[in-house]
């Protein structure tokens, strides 16, 4: 590995531990006094909601494909989880660990849910898809519905309270890492590639169907993950929770934030999920300011608020370090150049 | 099954589908003309629905017949979708198929919780549209309104049949489709064609509120996406852009969800979804669609 390469790791590792230790120095000074469990419990919520973001991202902005089914694997993974946890409940585990296997097992079924929706579904684009991907989300949910092991119809509870906000954040961080580092990998640029024309990246030898459902799955498993920290943080869940509504609200945070920019994702996930708690008697309206943002936006910015630029310390540090030593005179910012036409 | 359970199915499920078809007809003609999902469609129901609510005991009131009060829900649908169209699709046309799908999602989470802010997330139930007796046929009982409606859903679809074959603004409807560029060249109107068809298709819905109404007297904010899913369904089924393979879909849809209640309960909307898949995945230009190849 070049040496560049592993600054830059170690750098934004630094960065993701100081923002870590900013929450740690904001609750454990008890600055919010009574509100700090209350605060924390955003904090949760808006991790939660930055991996079911982020991965939604993967499929609308990578691959350029429109699912409209996320709730769907979000369901799979939290069912699932919540089932694993359930099972080995007092069998000596450690909090942390059980936490992380009860994800683990959320993230895998639902990238094998994954795969099985991705095969039949990913033969069809566009509008065809969106439609198709809401009918298997409901297909699952009337499945929840109807299994005795997920509460037959009724509320599932009694499921452990396990999300802690510092575990949380440390799998966001790890899971947004992952899918960004998939991102930037061979794989994610075939993905790209697939996106801006399909018919010449067949032409090119690359297996379509293969990478495609490879994002999915890896979209489904973040999903998964996404719900598992969802129903160990709301300890109970009905599938009706995670009807077309829920997939719609996730969907129209990755077109705010930006499509295919995972820092708009993080950003508008984080914003718009605390922004309801934060104005509790405003909550009716929140969905309806919502369309009515996303209508504007699409508007005015058809690729989202944030296009598809993504943050990055080390450019920032970079520019820092330019303009210390010689007074750079304004020219071309280096990242207005990597700006590439936002494809819708 | 006894043959009395049979009928009152048969009767059942042709009402259920003359509603889907109604609806799918509203789907079928957008989407053959701007090739969009009209996710909001299925919220101008609701609205036609909140309108029969409001507007039915006024009517009462005046001393006229309930159902006449579906010609106001029919104005302020075809209202609804004009301004729907020009406000917000208008802007997105050009900008590409997502953008389009987007806003029409974004229109129909705008329309089911403005309504939810302005009459409340309580269930509202309207009162009795048609007051007609039942008759007996082969030792089965036949409400005369499940035969009304079905009456009404075929007067409907025969009515448009006849405006798209016969008017001129019909045939601009299918031009246009056809080929936007030519149809341009031959002085239509693209815009005011657009417009024409979602006022018609809002209209339609409407319709569709009345007949909703008459069978399932339940107002709610979010009746409309999933009954409008299920109609984009039957049009897909059907075969999407042809108009009567929106009728055929619809019926088929019907009649498939009654009878697979009577069977399994729980599973009759996985059984209706089940059927897109698989019709997407082996004929995705539906049962009367004609295959188009992809143009490299």
């Amino acid at each position: 590995m070049e040496r560049r390469v592993k600054i830059s790791y170690v750098i934004n590792f630094l960065g993701v531990l100081g923002v870590f230790l900013l929450f740690v120095l904001l609750f454990e000074s008890r600055i919010f006094g009574a509100a700090t469990q209350y605060i924390k419990g955003i904090c949760t919520t808006a991790c939660y909601t930055i991996i079911m973001v982020a991965s939604l991202n993967l499929v609308v902005g990578c691959m350029g494909e429109f699912s409209l089914g996320h709730a769907g694997f979000v369901s799979v993974g939290a069912y699932a989880s919540a089932i694993v946890s359930g099972a080995l409940t007092g069998k000596g585990l450690p909090d942390l660990a059980l936490f992380l296997i009860a994800l683990l097992a959320g993230g895998i079924a639902a990238g094998i849910t994954g795969v099985l929706v991705g095969i039949p579904a990913l033969r069809l684009r566009g509008d065809y898809l969106a439609i198709v991907t809401v009918a298997f989300a409901e297909i699952i949910r009337v499945c929840f519905c109807n299994f005795s092991i997920t509460g037959g119809g009724k509320t599932m509870s009694g499921i452990l309270k396990l999300s802690d906000f510092y575990w949380c954040y440390w799998i966001m961080a790890a899971c947004v890492a992952v899918m960004y580092l998939y991102i930037r990998s061979r794989f994610g640029r075939t993905v790209m590639a697939i996106r801006e024309d399909y018919i010449a990246a067949s032409a090119s030898g690359i297996n379509v169907t293969y990478y495609k459902v490879l994002t999915f799955t890896v979209a489904a498993f973040f999903a998964g993950v996404g719900g598992g920290i969802y129903a160990h943080y709301m300890t109970a869940m009905i599938p009706t929770n995670f009807n077309f509504m829920y997939s719609a609200e996730l969907l129209s945070e990755v077109i705010i934030g930006g499509i295919g920019s995972l820092t708009g994702s993080i950003i508008g996930a984080a914003f718009l999920s605390s922004l309801p708690e934060m104005m509790r008697q405003f909550s009716q309206y929140r969905m309806l300011a919502y369309s009515v943002v996303l209508i504007i936006v699409m508007i005015f910015k058809p690729g989202g608020i944030f296009g598809n630029w993504e943050f990055s310390l080390v450019r920032i540090l970079h520019r820092a370090k330019k303009k210390g030593h010689e007074k750079a005179e304004g020219g071309v910012q280096p990242w207005k150049q990597l700006e590439r036409k936002s494809r819708y | 099954m006894t043959f009395s359970l049979f009928i009152q199915s048969l009767i059942n499920g042709l009402n259920q589908g003359a509603i889907y078809a109604l609806i799918a007809l509203g789907y079928t003609m957008v989407y053959g003309i701007i090739r969009m999902i009209n996710f909001a469609h299925g919220d101008f129901i609701m609205i036609g629905s909140y309108t029969l609510f409001y507007t039915i005991p006024l009517m009462i009131n005046a001393g006229m017949p309930p159902w006449l009060s579906v010609f106001l829900a029919i104005v302020i649908c075809a209202g609804t979708g004009v301004v729907v169209e020009v406000v917000a699709y208008k802007p997105v046309r050009k900008a590409g198929a997502m953008s389009a799908l987007i806003t029409a999602l974004a229109m129909s989470l705008f329309l089911e919780n403005l309504a939810m802010v302005l009459f409340g997330a309580k269930p509202r139930n309207v009162q009795k549209i048609f007051d007609l007796p039942s008759v007996r046929v082969f030792g089965t009982s036949l409400p005369m309104n499940v035969v009304l409606t079905i009456g009404i859903g075929i007067f409907m679809m025969a009515a448009l049949q006849l405006f798209i074959k016969k008017t001129r603004m019909g045939k601009a409807m299918r031009a246009v489709p056809q080929d936007r560029d030519a149809s341009i060249l031959a002085g239509i109107n693209v815009n005011k064609v657009i417009t024409v068809t979602f006022a018609i298709g809002s209209g339609l819905a409407a319709v569709a509120a009345l007949m909703y109404c008459a069978k399932y007297p339940r107002v709610t904010n979010d009746m409309g996406s999933m009954m409008g899913l299920k109609a984009f369904i039957a049009a897909v089924l059907g075969g999407i852009g042809v108009i009567p393979g929106a009728m055929l879909g619809g019926i088929l849809v019907g009649l498939i969800e009654i009878f697979v209640k009577l069977f399994a309960p729980g599973w009759y909307e996985a059984i209706t979804y089940a059927i897109l898949i698989i019709i997407l995945l082996v004929k995705p230009s539906g049962i009367l669609g004609k295959n188009a190849g992809e143009k490299v």
